[in-house]
Parts: C-alpha cells; structure tokens; sequence
C-alpha cells in the first residue's frame, strides 16, 4: 500500500514536540513579533543565533529545513535586488553608472550602503521567520495537535457567537479525510487512463478538460461520503460542541511557561539593542 | 422469554417521492418482536428494504406508520425531545458499511472517545472505557495509529470500539461486511459473534451474504418492504425455493442436501445450515444408508 | 501461445523510503488466450497491482510483461536491431526505418489499455457523463472512431452487460448500484479490448446480482472469444465460472493451471489462509470422517454427482 505522506510533520521527540501545542502558538506568534522588531546587525546576530539553537533543540534535520526554503529562493532573490537598486541612502558604493533607456531618459544605477543592508536584512528576516515558524510548529506539531491548540486557545470567541467548535470539527474531518480522498483521485484517474484518458498532453484547456472524468466522480464520492459521514456522526450521538467532554486533556506545564517567559524576555532584549543605534539601523 | 428489546406492529414506512411522485413504499406493515441478547441476521437483496428497517431502528428514518418501541421508547410517537434521541443513540450503535465514511478522527483512540466524548463521558471514565473497547475488538495496539493505514476489517474493528465505547444495549450492523475481504468478514463477524456471546449485546446484522445469516439465532428474510420468512437459519435454509424466487440462495452445504434429497437420497435432520451439521447428516446416510447412530 | 505472459516479475511501491513495500515477488504467469482466469488473494496480495502491470498503468521494477509475445514496456531503442531486420523495415533508409519503429512503439504503447480493458473495483466511482450512452462511449471516443462506430459499439456493450436500450438516454447517476456497475463494464467492453481484466466485479452485490454479473461476463467471454481475466478473493465464484486460476500469496504465486490442478492443493491453500469453498470444506470433511470420496471437489454440480454414486455404490453392496 503506498502511504501518502501528509503535512511537514517530523516525527521526534525533541523538548519542542513535547510541548504543549498552545504554547507552541503563543511561542510562534511571539517570535514572528521579534524577527520584525529586529532593526540592526547585533539584533539580526542574535535573531539567527536563536533560530540555529531553535534548528538543533528540535531534532528536525536540517536538509529538511533548507528544502521548505528553497522554494522561497525566488522571492529573495527578487526582494533583495529591489532593496539594493531602490533605497537611497548617504553611503554611495558606487559611481553613477547611467545606462540610457529611450529618448532622452536614462536609468541612473546608484547602490547604497544602506540598500546593502537593508537587502541583508530582509533576507535574514524571511528566513528566520520561514525557520522559526517551521522549527516551532509545522515540523514539530501534528495538524490535529494544532486543531486542538487553536480551537482551546480561541474558544474565549465563542462568547461572540464565534463557531470555533465547529470549525476545529470541519479542520479534523478534512485532515482525517485528505488522504482517503487522494487515493480516491487516484484510482479514478487509473480508471480514466485506462479508457484512454490522457491528461498529460495538449494546451492548458484541453487538459483542465481533461480533468473533468476525474473532478466529477471525485465531487460525486466526496458528497457521498459527507452523506454517510454525517449519519454515522449522528449515530454516535454528535450533537455540537455542548457537553462534550475530552478523552486528551492538555495541561500547561512549567516547562512551557518558561519558554514563553524566555521568548518575551528575547523579544524585550531585542527592542533594547534597537536602541543602541550600533551600525545601520533599518527604517520602518 | 427474553425481554422483548425491539417491538415492531404493523411497521411502515416510505421514501417521499422525488419532484412530487407518488410517494415510494419501502417497508410495509412489519411486524415483529426481537428480544434482548438475541443474535438476528436480516437478509434481503439489494432494495428489499432491509437497510431501511436498521436506519429506522434509531431514528436516522422516521416511520411514517405503525408501532416502533425500541428499548422501552416509542420511536412511533414523533416527539422525541433531543435528549431522549441522544440517548436512544447510546443505546442502539450502527455499524456502517464503508469503514472510512465513519471514522471521524485522524488518531484511532481519538475515534473511539468520539461518542462517548459527545455524551460527556468525563475523564477518567473515558480513558478506560476507550481502552477497554480497543482491547475486547483486539485493537490495542494500533490505538496511536492512524485510520488510513489500516486494513478495512481493522478500520470496522475500530468502527465497531467506537460503539462499544459507548456502552450500548444493541448494535446493528448495517452491510458492515460487504466492503471487506474474507479475512476481514471473519474478523468483523468473529467479534460480532463475541459481543453477542460474552456481553450479552442485542446483535442485527444486515447481509445478502447466506454464510453470514448461518451463524445468527435467527434469520429474518425480507423482500418487497415484508417479512418472507423468520426462524432459525436451519429453517430459513430449508425452504431453498421460495428463497431462490425472491434473489437469494442457500450456502452451498444446503443446496448440496437439497439436490441429493430431489435425486432420492433419504437424508434426515434438519441441521443443513453449517459444514460441521452437514458432514454428519450426510455421513450418517452414506455409511450404508442406515440412519443416524445417534 | 500465452495471450499474456508474465516473465519474473518484481514490483516495489515507494522504493528507497520508509514505505517500501514490495507487491510482486519473482512472479511468472502464463495467461491462456481465449479462456477465462481467475486471480485469487488476500488483500495485499499483489494481485490488484498485477491488473496495473497488464495495460501499462504502471511498469515492473523488473521482469517482462507480454502480450502476444511483445514485450509491452520494450523502448524503441530496444527493438531496432530485430526489427531493422523485418521486411516492414529491411528495405527503409536506416534513419527513416528508425524514425518509423519509434511511432509504431509509441502507438502500440497507446494502444495497449485499449487492447487490455481494465475495470477496476467499484468501477461505479468513475462514471461521469450525462448519459449513459455518454460514458459507454467515452473509451471507444478516445480511441478516435467515427460516431457510427461508437454507436455501433455502444450498443453492443450494452447488450452484453444486460442493459436495457431504454437506460441509454439517462443520468447514470440516476441508476440503481448493480446498473451502475453495468454502465462501467459497459464502458470498458465497448473497446472492444482482446484482454477484459476485471477486479472484484461482484464485490457487494446481492447473491442475484453476482450471478448475474458473471453469467453476462461469462457470455460475452464465450462469444467474443476474448480473453477475461477476474481478480477475486471468493474462491467459490471463481471455481464456479473460471478455466484457469492463478493463487497469490504474500506477492508470490503459489498455485497456477486449470481449476481442478489449483484444487488439488486444497490443503495449501486452506494453509495460507484463503477462504476455500463451501462446498470443499463439506467433502474433505466428509473424507475425514471415513468417506472415500475425492477431496479437490469445487463446485456443487460435482459434489452431487460424486455422493450420488457412492451412495449407489454403498447400497449395491448392502443388497
């Protein structure tokens, strides 16, 4: 049987998978904060210092990390290009080359100092959010762990008649059914193929054309089974989120406090070394 | 006699019409009365209806007319409050046919607690319950596993815990085994057999398949929405005609007796519906066509 | 000859990671033209897999796969020595000759999951058009015939699989379970393939439906004089309507020939666990308890005959 691998999960049992999943979101969000509080050199150092130390506390290899960065690779190629040609600063590096486009317009090229910088800087912020992100909770949380997180730490909303029992409902359904119906797509599209269905070849309509003997049994089955998903739901007595009690319990260890207290004190020591204004300082 | 658990009068019920057609008669003026700890296998071909009698047996159907009481409530009556559908729900599990459009959780333990999680079974009750069902389906191991590496016949099991779980007076098994292969049938219909034997469970199990109807108390045949036939699985078996009139056949243990008697060969007994009884019959008659020695 | 020959043929899903899992083991099979065969396992066995091989949905990770004798996954480059000595080719400029073994590899390669129909299990999932004449034609649509022929075809198909003319111009959606399954075979048997191959085509289908199914299978076998392989796990079905069986056990073949050779290994296959017929069990039974009567009985039809006559035989002796 071929098994579809599903999500980034990586399964260890590293200090970062066995926290508390609320934690481990309270912790993302606050180290998304410090990657854009970070302005100088020293604070970026200290920023790519904790994701390397995040990386090795996690027991997630690193061939896996680089790989979620490679697709991002364009992207920084592209942002830093623009950061180096556009910031205009005091620092110029280099002498006004003009290179003349039409008429009597010309494109004056002009690298700053500070567009060095700043490109270095954006650079290193993507990355570590890419990698803290990742290393904190994608990697180290199964998507049902993540459910459960965010469904306790925003059941607070349904004092405002937010349905997050419902929603957290609907996320586990769809991720308990993703591969059921991967293999599905994937034995309607053998069955297609085998009339002579080819959905490899031909302009962009002709395929998405193609598709349409795999979409339509595909929306057919899935309604089907919603259809029977829900009757046998009713039959074991789902009748919403009220009452219902939990056979996994979660409870906040001091472990997890303490690395939520460790993130805020990171966080506060990086506001203070903004302020030393050592080196460059990025605007913004 | 037993108490009776299910009680069905002059049971009725149809599907509405589709863009306002006559309305299309699915069970008509059942009646029968099923006592508790009983082992009922329902048989039928495709559209006879049986499906309908288990989805009305908890109320996933409404009967449209007649006397349904299941477990001391009248279901017939119309006005259940939704306490009391809940709790007849606990009390009568369904068993579905396909096993992935039942599992809800992507974790098996998790799936097991879904029930009793919605009738606020509180911890530690729960864990002990979600084990002890995993254990009595002999699926304690794979308790941390998810469902879609499962084969089907564990993915029923698991199905089946997720009821038990539950603590329920009967479970109907609605096809359960049509979508498995032999080695799955016999472990889905090895624990049927134990849930009925050792816990005293009030088993129906819905099948066309005959060598699944052998191992129940009694069978029920129905056809064209009315009871055909009710006895013991020996009886049923014996009357291979009518059967055969309505799409069903007897196992092939049955028709061999049945042939040998049309050819003229004086088999006695009446225990046909399993290999064993049969071996015996038939040894008895061919040791020198005396009769049985005992 | 073999209509299809498998040449030790090993198949491995997701090799080098931690799901690799080998479905087919070394298996040899030899599948007669013209005749009915029945591919009998547990689940996992490999035998679902094997179906994949035969049309070319997916290639051995080693071993041949032939049909009429030619290898289905040999490349171009593969056949240009033979072939540049055929007649078709001798007397070609080499470089056209080449040009014309690569098209006419590449159109065979096409052609074969028309030459071999599959129908997979539940083959009702994978109906989608608005009619049922619709989906019929949509395999023979992709073979590129002319409308007449698709018609012609189409009808055909749904006379041997028991569909009603009336049923063409419906949703198939609006069908009962057993018609729908019908309109899928349907769709398959109008490309007219040499090799139908069918996998559970009775699964969850009443005791009515099944006869049914294979009586209609057996009838377009008999008179198309195509060759039908069934993949099952009911050994009674298949000793019921099949000539030849082949038994796959954990990704290996352990038994293979005509009904009766496979049923005189009863014992074995009671051993790996197969669900053995009825109808077996009762004689090996009965032989157990002192009966002389032959074990590898596998349809009723025989058991009667057999008991018939030593039941005569035993009263002659008496009297």
């Amino acid at each position: 049987m071929k098994s579809i691998a599903f999500g980034q999960y990586y399964p260890a049992n590293s200090p970062i998978h066995r926290m508390d999943p609320r934690a481990k979101v309270i912790l993302t969000v606050l180290y998304i904060v410090c990657t854009f509080l970070c302005r100088n050199a020293l604070c970026f150092a200290a920023l790519v210092l904790s994701a390397i130390l995040l990386t090795a506390v996690s027991h997630v290899p690193l061939r896996m990390i680089l790989r979620s960065i490679r697709p991002l690779i364009m992207i920084l190629t592209f942002t830093s290009l623009i950061n180096i040609f556009m910031t205009k600063g005091e620092h110029l590096l280099t002498p006004s080359w003009e290179i003349p486009l039409w008429g009597t317009h010309v494109w004056r090229i002009r690298i700053f100092e500070e567009g060095l910088w700043t490109a270095l800087f954006m650079i290193l912020r993507i990355v570590v959010l890419l990698v803290g992100t990742s290393v904190l909770l994608s990697y180290t949380t199964t998507p049902i762990a993540l459910t459960d997180a965010l469904e306790r730490l925003f059941a607070p909303l349904k004092k405002i008649k937010v349905p997050v029992h419902d929603i957290a409902m609907m996320t586990t359904i769809a991720l308990r059914f993703i591969p059921t119906l991967m293999e599905e797509t994937q034995r309607i599209m053998n069955a297609q193929k085998a009339r002579g269905a080819d959905f490899t070849s031909g302009g962009l309509i002709r395929r998405a054309k193609a598709l349409l003997p795999v979409l339509i049994p595909l929306l057919v089955s899935a309604f089907n089974r919603a259809y029977e998903l829900a009757a046998a739901m009713e039959c074991r007595c789902y009748h919403g989120g009220e009452g219902r009690t939990r056979l996994k319990v979660l409870r906040l260890r001091f472990s997890d406090v303490f690395a939520v207290l460790l993130l805020i004190a990171f966080g506060t020591g990086i506001f203070f070394l903004n302020r030393l204004g050592i080196g460059y300082t990025m605007k913004g | 006699m037993a108490e009776t658990f299910i009680h069905a009068e002059n049971l009725s019920f149809s599907y509405q019409g589709s863009n306002g057609g006559d309305d299309v008669p699915a069970l008509k003026n059942i009646t029968l009365d099923i006592s508790k700890g009983e082992y009922v296998a329902i048989l039928g071909h495709n559209g006879s209806g049986k499906s309908t009698f288990a989805k009305l047996l908890n109320l996933i159907l409404e009967p449209t007319a007649g006397t349904l009481i299941v477990g001391g409530t009248d279901l017939s009556s119309g006005d259940l409050s939704d306490e009391e559908l809940i709790a007849l729900r606990r009390r009568v599990g369904m068993v579905f046919q396909n096993p992935d459009n039942q599992l809800v959780a992507t974790i098996v333990e998790d799936d097991v607690a879904f029930g009793p999680e919605n009738i606020g079974v509180p911890m530690p009750e729960l864990r002990h319950r979600v084990d002890g069902a995993l254990a009595s389906v002999g699926m304690s191991e794979y308790a941390d596993r998810e469902p879609h590496h499962l084969s089907g016949g564990q993915k029923q099991r698991v199905a089946i815990a997720g009821i038990i779980a539950m603590r329920p007076e009967c479970i109907v098994f609605d096809e359960s085994t049509a979508m498995l292969d032999p080695l799955g049938r016999r472990e889905v219909l090895d624990t049927i057999r134990m849930l009925n034997r050792e816990n005293g469970i009030t088993v129906i199990n819905i099948t066309h398949y005959m060598n699944e109807a052998a191992l129940a108390d009694r069978v029920i045949v129905i056809n064209d929405g009315t009871v055909l036939m009710d006895g013991t699985p020996d009886e049923v078996f014996a009357q291979r005609d009518r059967l055969r009139e309505v799409g069903l056949e007897v196992p092939q243990c049955a028709e061999l007796i049945h042939r040998l008697r049309e050819a003229g060969i004086p088999i006695e007994g009446t225990a046909i519906s399993h290999v064993e009884s049969c071996a015996e019959l038939l040894a008895a008659t061919l040791r020198g066509g005396e009769p049985a020695h005992g | 000859m073999d209509k299809i020959h498998l040449d030790h043929v090993s198949f491995t899903y997701s090799a080098g990671t931690p799901f690799e899992h080998q479905a087919l083991d070394d298996v040899t099979v030899h599948i007669g033209a013209s005749r009915i065969t029945g591919v009998i396992g547990h689940t996992g066995s490999g035998k679902s897999t094997m179906m994949m091989l035969l049309n070319g949905l997916s290639k051995p990770t080693s071993g041949n796969v032939f049909l009429d004798g030619y290898d289905v996954n040999s490349t171009a480059k593969e056949l240009y020595k033979t072939w540049l000595t055929l007649p078709e080719y001798r007397n070609l400029r080499k470089s056209t000759a080449k040009k014309a073994i690569r098209k006419e590899v590449e159109a065979r390669k096409r052609r074969l999951c028309f030459r071999v129909g599959l129908v997979m299990q539940y083959p009702e999932y994978q109906l989608f058009e608005e009619t049922v004449f619709k989906d019929i034609a949509y395999g023979p649509k992709n073979m590129g015939l002319s409308d007449e022929e698709i018609r012609e075809r189409v009808l055909e198909a749904a006379r041997f699989s028991g569909l009603d003319e009336s049923l063409l111009e419906k949703s198939p959606f609006d069908l009962s379970g057993g018609q729908k399954r019908r309109v899928a075979i349907a769709g398959v048997i109008a490309m007219k393939p040499e090799v139908l191959v069918l996998d559970e085509p009775a699964a969850g289908l009443d005791p009515i439906g099944r006869e049914q199914i294979f009586e209609e299978i057996r009838r377009y076998q008999r008179s198309t004089a195509s060759s039908v392989i069934i993949v099952s796990h009911s050994m009674e079905d298949m000793a019921e309507y099949c000539d030849d069986m082949v038994v796959l056990s954990q990704s290996k073949v352990i038994a293979a020939g005509t009904c009766e050779e496979v049923f005189s290994k009863v014992s074995m296959l009671d051993e790996v666990g197969l669900d053995i017929p009825q109808i077996t069990q009762l004689m090996r039974r009965l032989r157990k308890m002192g009966i002389d009567i032959p074990e590898n009985v596998y349809t009723v039809d025989r058991a009667v005959e057999i008991l018939k006559r030593y039941y005569q035989s035993q009263k002659g002796n008496l009297t």
